[in-house]
């Protein structure tokens, strides 16, 4: 019987189909945080249950830890500290591996497993964070859970669970010029709402995928989640091998041509069925930004906000208007040229090392605007070690970037630092909602190179206009 | 797990879609390296008044502050409810506040499953339910409480309405029963250990060894 992707993957690691219609799936990797690690690891103990395989368990700092330069175990977050040691305490006690503040290898969790090939192609990874689906790019199934079920993983190494629906959407066309990965998944959800994959799990596949580099592809699977989707994933080809070779977790020697060999079949046969088709043209796909308090909320950066006559019923308009008082804005009221007071360039979606070459090629040789509040976080130590060796450090400060310590940071407000209420923010990450980057803040979701656009404008602008004149 | 068999209780409508995770619990309120205490943070952005990023008061007219409501235990919501955030905060948040199930037209699938391991329902019913569901809570939201029976997977609206509703059965199961889910899985502990070894063999590859690397 032909088989997808996500087929393949999941039959491989289906221990037991139960009687009420739920699999028992092994789990090949546990990855935690501060945020709920320790609560995860303290309630395992506490109940008398052990990690089954240390081995396979992983951990780092990147919720709560603050990004300033020297930071340390101290934050701006009340409580924040104890998040922090009660991971490092129950890590060593559970005999997993860290890699804590200050290590080379540190940064948010989906980066450093790509970057150390703690995820391999073919592989079950979980982690208590929803944008785990980030790793589908590596042909994993990447997979979001909560606390629970993290110790569920870590006591069983296995998950409890029906296998999803499955949703195939084929990217076709070429990209235009100043349009990322960022805008194509944006556009998707823009187009099909942000519960459009709710109850399946999704490919991404076609010529258009095929042409994405590796960082543009976590970029993508990274907000299948905002899609509602049970994960994102892209079949490994040569890009993916070539991205894992080497890595200081991959296999060696001969398991590393046996598990090339093994990755070729990871692929959806050619009669594969999908419960669901999706097709975009990528040349129809603008810069997309969002004016709004979902990612659903995302329209062309030469748009507007909706017309409340564009809903078709009360419910939904009440809605817009609703999204827009939030956001400070009326119906059919242009984005380009909106003030902002802030610029973000961060997080597990867009804080890469082309993330970040591709905002310093508009900043370079122009400043922020006045009165603009504007900061970037590379996602690891590694990228912003990589970044800072070609110099991009340098043409972020002499823009007025403020050029920080790899962590979450402002993708969300947990307390400590964030930005104010009814501040407007552009920002690479990947929630636009009520509250995220701090209590009342507005924010707009854009690609890097569109924040930084806006960030020397000092307002919402198209980001064509500043890559053509560099030109 | 505390078991679920069946609830009457007050219902309060917060009739909107895409209620997010960040929504049900800001990530600032989560505060302490535990699962309990949470409920004071549930919808902390909509339920207190604000002077800059301080509370100063409840806000009045947020569902839940208003008497008819306070002891609500039903929630009913739209599409995608408790989309976002994996954190489980929103549950336990939601549970400590004292809400046993919530009905919606469709769930966050990472927030269904936490649901599910903390005994809180999650019911799918179409709009048209819901909505006729609502206009019979709002008419006397004391009096006129719903009933959920999962053993017969109804909900009740008095005499007015009766809707079937289906869940996922390994879901139902544990709720019905209140078990431990990880007891549970535990009883295969003999196929997990056979598979493990049968995988490892298969897949040496994607293995790792059973000390950490070492840079």
């Amino acid at each position: 019987m032909p088989q997808t992707l996500f087929d393949k993957i999941w039959d491989r690691h289906v221990v037991r189909n139960l009687d009420d219609g739920s699999s028992l799936v092994y789990v090949d990797r546990v990855f935690l945080h501060e945020r709920t690690g320790g609560v995860a690891l303290t309630s395992l103990a506490e109940s008398g249950r052990k990690v089954r395989n240390p081995a396979q368990v992983f951990a780092t700092m990147d919720h709560i830890l603050d990004t300033y330069p020297g930071r340390g175990d101290a934050t701006e977050v009340p409580g924040g500290e104890a998040f922090i040691t009660t991971m490092r305490e129950t890590a060593r006690e559970a005999g997993i591996t860290l890699f804590d503040i200050n290590d080379p290898r540190h940064g948010i969790t989906h980066l450093i497993s790509a970057e150390q090939a703690i995820t391999l192609p073919g592989l079950v990874v979980v982690c208590p964070d929803s944008h785990t689906c980030t790793l589908g790019a590596l042909g994993a199934i990447g997979w979001g859970i909560g606390t629970s079920n993290c110790e569920h993983a870590m006591a069983t190494e296995t998950l409890r669970a029906r296998k999803p629906l499955q949703l195939v959407v084929e990217f076709n066309g070429e990209l235009a010029n100043g349009v990322t990965a960022k805008d194509m998944i944006l556009y998707l959800i823009g187009k099909y709402s942000a519960s459009g994959a709710a109850n399946h799990a999704m490919e991404f596949r076609g010529p258009a995928i095929s042409a994405l580099e590796m960082e543009a592809r976590f970029t993508l699977c990274n907000m299948a989640v905002e899609f509602s989707a049970f994960t994102g994933l892209i079949a490994p080809d040569d890009k993916t091998v070539s991205y894992l070779a080497g890595k200081p977790y991959a296999p060696a020697g001969a398991r590393w041509d046996e598990a090339v060999q093994n990755w070729r079949e990871l692929k959806s046969d050619d009669d594969a069925v999908f419960d669901k088709v999706l097709a975009v043209d990528v040349s129809d796909v603008p810069p997309t930004v969002t004016w709004g308090i979902s990612p659903q909320h995302a329209v062309a950066v030469t748009a507007g906000t909706p017309e409340l006559e564009s809903a078709d019923t009360s419910e939904q308009r009440a809605e817009l208007t609703q999204a827009m008082d939030y956001m400070g804005l009326k119906p059919g009221q242009p984005l380009i040229g909106l003030p902002i007071d802030g610029a973000f360039i961060g997080s597990c979606t867009n804080a890469r090392l082309s993330d970040l070459r591709s905002a310093a090629a508009v900043l370079k040789g122009r400043k922020v605007a006045d009165g603009i509040r504007a900061i970037c976080t590379p996602a690891s130590a590694q990228v912003k070690k990589a970044a800072e060796d070609e110099g991009l450090d340098q043409v972020f400060t002499a823009s007025g970037f403020e050029w920080r310590e790899p962590g979450c940071s402002l993708c969300f407000n947990a307390g400590g630092e964030g930005f104010g209420p009814e501040e407007r923010v552009v920002s690479s990450t990947n929630r636009n909602f009520r509250g995220r980057q701090g209590p009342r803040t507005r924010t707009h979701l854009a690609s890097p190179a569109s924040v930084a656009a806006a960030a020397v404008a000092g307002c919402i602008a198209d980001v064509r206009q500043y890559q053509e004149a560099a030109t | 797990m505390k078991a679920f068999t069946v609830h009457r209780g007050v219902t309060a409508p917060i009739m909107q879609d895409n209620i997010d995770t960040d929504q049900l619990i800001p990530s600032r309120e989560m505060k302490r390296v535990s699962k309990s205490g949470l409920g004071a943070g549930l919808f902390a952005g909509w339920r207190y008044r604000y002077d800059g990023s301080q509370k100063i008061g409840p806000a009045d007219e947020f569902v839940l502050n208003q008497p008819a409501y306070r002891d609500a235990s039903i929630l009913l919501s739209g599409r995608n409810f408790g989309c976002g955030s994996s954190r489980e905060h929103a549950v336990w948040a939601l549970t400590d506040f004292g809400i046993r199930a919530i009905i919606a037209e469709g769930f966050g699938a990472i927030f269904r499953m936490n649901c599910g391991r903390n005994g809180l329902l999650a019911i799918d019913l179409p709009a048209d339910q819901i909505t006729a569901l609502q206009r019979f809570c709002e008419a006397d939201p004391q009096t006129h409480r719903l009933t959920i029976d999962l053993k017969n997977n109804r909900v009740e609206a008095g005499d007015q309405h009766s809707f079937a509703f289906s869940i996922d059965e390994a879901d139902r199961h544990m709720l019905l029963n209140g078990l431990d889910f990880i007891d549970f899985s535990l009883q295969f502990r003999d196929d997990i250990d056979r598979f493990a070894e049968a995988y490892r063999h298969q897949h040496s590859w994607a293995v790792l060894p059973a000390t950490p690397v070492d840079d």
